[in-house]
């Protein structure tokens, strides 16, 4: 039987007290957000999961997708440090295509935590705290740390705008595969830019741009000429070597228990030394993580970890899911999301990490016994 | 109940439309003064004709309203969400088609591809300061492709007309409009990229699955399957 929304509210309450407990301060941000800022952050695909309302004066509102945006954005303008914050409430969520097991509104409750101090040891506190809450529902948890790619790119040999946009692709994979196969030499030049690099050899990119017009819209000939000579730097690049792009692979594949996939990423590491911070990082949040009671080989390490769902989750990040259920969503994910705070900040960044549970799916699986 | 075939009320989408119904067997004609929306199918029985706007026939399709429609598969993959669920093809028609393209401004050599597109709005928005914007009226059809293309930093504005004049305008940098010649996008001094095939277009017949089918509608329908089979 499906919890009643009563139910569900008081079940949201209890939760939040047991991180109000943890020392979280409540906050209550508004159900309509400015469009602006979530169309920013998204692009326009945050459309076919956001539900769009109109306000005479504010435009364009969203009903709010989820609670982590307007807490970073309200944390990041208070200037205040180190807090941590709690709240639970609603979120609705559009869905163009009917998807089963996941409602257009439900509740959440979470915890974010904003400090710079240790940023491990409020990973492992995350973690813990949610494993711990969720224990009597046996539930699957998967982990995974984004900033092992982020690393991974840096270490590249590649030139600075290459490893950029393979950056901006790192959550969507189609894209990021498909930059990689190119500058691998593994894909083909399009016969356009071929010929487009070809005729820069013979002539100018004035007399080029001459020959194409008139100039029209907002982007400059300047904008058109300095492309036209990223084009040409980006031909003269010597490829990203075939070794490389195996280490991206070999480490994309892992999917472990963390104490073998730490064993398998030191192996890589040893070919792609950029990876020892992070790696001394993933190590530590282990050890914190056991420290704090959590049961290391009863979670999955997956590399590719949050890489579709998770845009903005840069470090560490993980989910807890009803094994034997499959169709239904996480029933709590989180992670780390500097860059997040980044984006909104303003000029301004601040280490945060946090999570978020479904209260009404921990009652509708604690009813029905094991997950 | 009668089976309803929902076909376009005007111009010549619907002169056509007669056409192609009158080629199958099927007299379809407009009746009362020149004014009054009514109609009459002659050759088969137990088929009433409703005259609708042919951007209104994919509501009605999708509300089970009319058993059968006509109109454009772009109109139905923009209005219906998970159309596939909701109506089924029965046959192309062979007219209206016109192709679904993104365009930008011939002045940009260097863009080609949607891999070019990507990296100019990437730059575009760190140059400008806000997203890359190509005007449209078909959000959902333009959204999903690019989703699917993985482009980022663009956004879409709404334009119901004279959309190729919005990068000449100042109001978009790119387009993504119904073409069938590419006369228009050429004057504008547009080209459409290469990959940028969003969907190809045409007059297509349409079954709703959620209109309520019962002996009557269904015998109607076979007679009708029939006729249309006779003469691919």
């Amino acid at each position: 039987m499906q919890p009643t929304k009563d139910q569900v509210r008081a079940e949201a309450g209890r939760l939040r007290s047991v991180f109000l407990e943890a020392g979280a301060r409540i906050v209550d941000p508004d159900i309509l957000q400015p469009a602006d800022t979530l169309l920013d952050l998204y692009g326009e695909d945050i459309r076919a999961r956001a539900y769009v309302t109109g306000d005479p004066l504010k435009g364009e509102q969203m009903l709010r997708p989820d609670f982590t945006v307007p807490v970073v954005e309200m944390h990041m303008a208070s200037g205040e440090g180190a807090v941590r914050y709690t709240y639970a409430g609603e979120v609705f969520r559009r869905q163009e295509v009917a998807e089963p097991g996941r409602a257009n509104e439900y509740f959440q409750v979470g915890l974010e935590i904003f400090d710079a101090a240790d940023p491990e040891e409020a990973e492992a506190e995350v973690f813990a705290r949610f494993a711990s809450v969720l224990a009597p529902l046996s539930l699957r948890a998967a982990m995974g740390d984004i900033g092992l790619l982020t690393s991974a790119v840096s270490g590249l040999t590649a030139s600075a705008p290459r490893k950029a946009a393979l950056m901006r692709h790192i959550w969507r994979p189609r894209r990021f595969r498909a930059l990689l196969e190119r500058y691998s030499g593994r894909s083909r030049v399009p016969a356009s830019r071929a010929e487009l690099l070809r005729r820069l050899k013979a002539e100018s990119a004035e007399a080029l741009l001459a020959a194409n017009g008139p100039q029209i819209g907002l982007r400059s000939p300047k904008e058109i000429e300095a492309r036209l000579r990223t084009l040409q730097d980006d031909a003269a690049e010597l490829p990203i070597s075939a070794a490389e792009v195996a280490l991206i692979d070999d480490l994309l594949d892992i999917r472990e228990t963390p104490g073998n996939a730490l064993a398998r990423l030191r192996d890589i590491a040893v070919d792609m030394p950029a990876l020892d911070p992070a790696l001394d990082r993933l190590e530590r949040r282990f050890d914190v993580m056991q420290s704090h009671g959590v049961d290391l080989d009863a979670v999955e390490f997956e590399a590719n970890y949050g890489r579709t769902t998770m845009e903005y989750y840069d470090g560490f990040v993980f989910g807890f899911y009803a094994g034997r259920q499959p169709h239904l969503p996480p029933v709590a994910s989180g992670g780390r999301y500097d860059a997040l705070t980044r984006v909104l900040g303003q000029g301004r960044e601040m280490p945060a990490v946090g999570g978020m549970i479904r209260p009404g799916l921990v009652l509708e699986l604690g009813r029905g016994g094991a997950a | 109940m009668s089976l309803k075939l929902g076909v376009p009320s005007k111009g010549r989408l619907m002169e056509k439309t007669f056409d192609w119904f009158g080629a199958r067997g099927l007299d379809i004609r407009r009746t009362g003064s020149e004014r009054e929306y009514a109609g009459a199918v002659g050759g088969i029985d137990g088929v009433d004709l409703v005259l609708l706007s042919a951007g209104e026939i994919p509501r009605e399709l999708n509300a089970g309203r009319i058993h059968l429609g006509v109109t454009g598969t772009d109109l139905v993959r923009e209005r219906i969400p998970a159309w596939q669920d909701r109506v089924e093809e029965l046959s192309g028609m062979g007219f209206g088609q016109a192709d679904l393209v993104i365009a930008v401004p011939k002045c940009w050599v260097d863009v080609d591809t949607l891999e070019d597109l990507d990296a100019v709005a990437s730059a575009f928005r760190q140059r400008h300061g806000h997203r890359l914007r190509i005007a449209t009226k078909y959000h959902r059809m333009v959204r999903e492709f690019l989703r699917e293309a993985g482009v980022a930093d663009y956004q879409l504005v709404d334009s119901q007309g004279a959309t190729e004049g919005t990068v000449k305008n100042l109001t978009a940098e790119a387009v993504a409009d119904i073409t069938s010649t590419g006369d228009t996008l050429r004057a504008n001094h547009l080209k459409v990229l290469s990959d940028g095939l969003i969907h190809r277009s045409q007059a297509t017949l349409f079954r709703s699955k959620s209109a309520a089918w019962n002996d009557r509608t269904r015998a109607a329908l076979d007679i009708l399957s029939e006729r249309l089979e006779e003469n691919v």
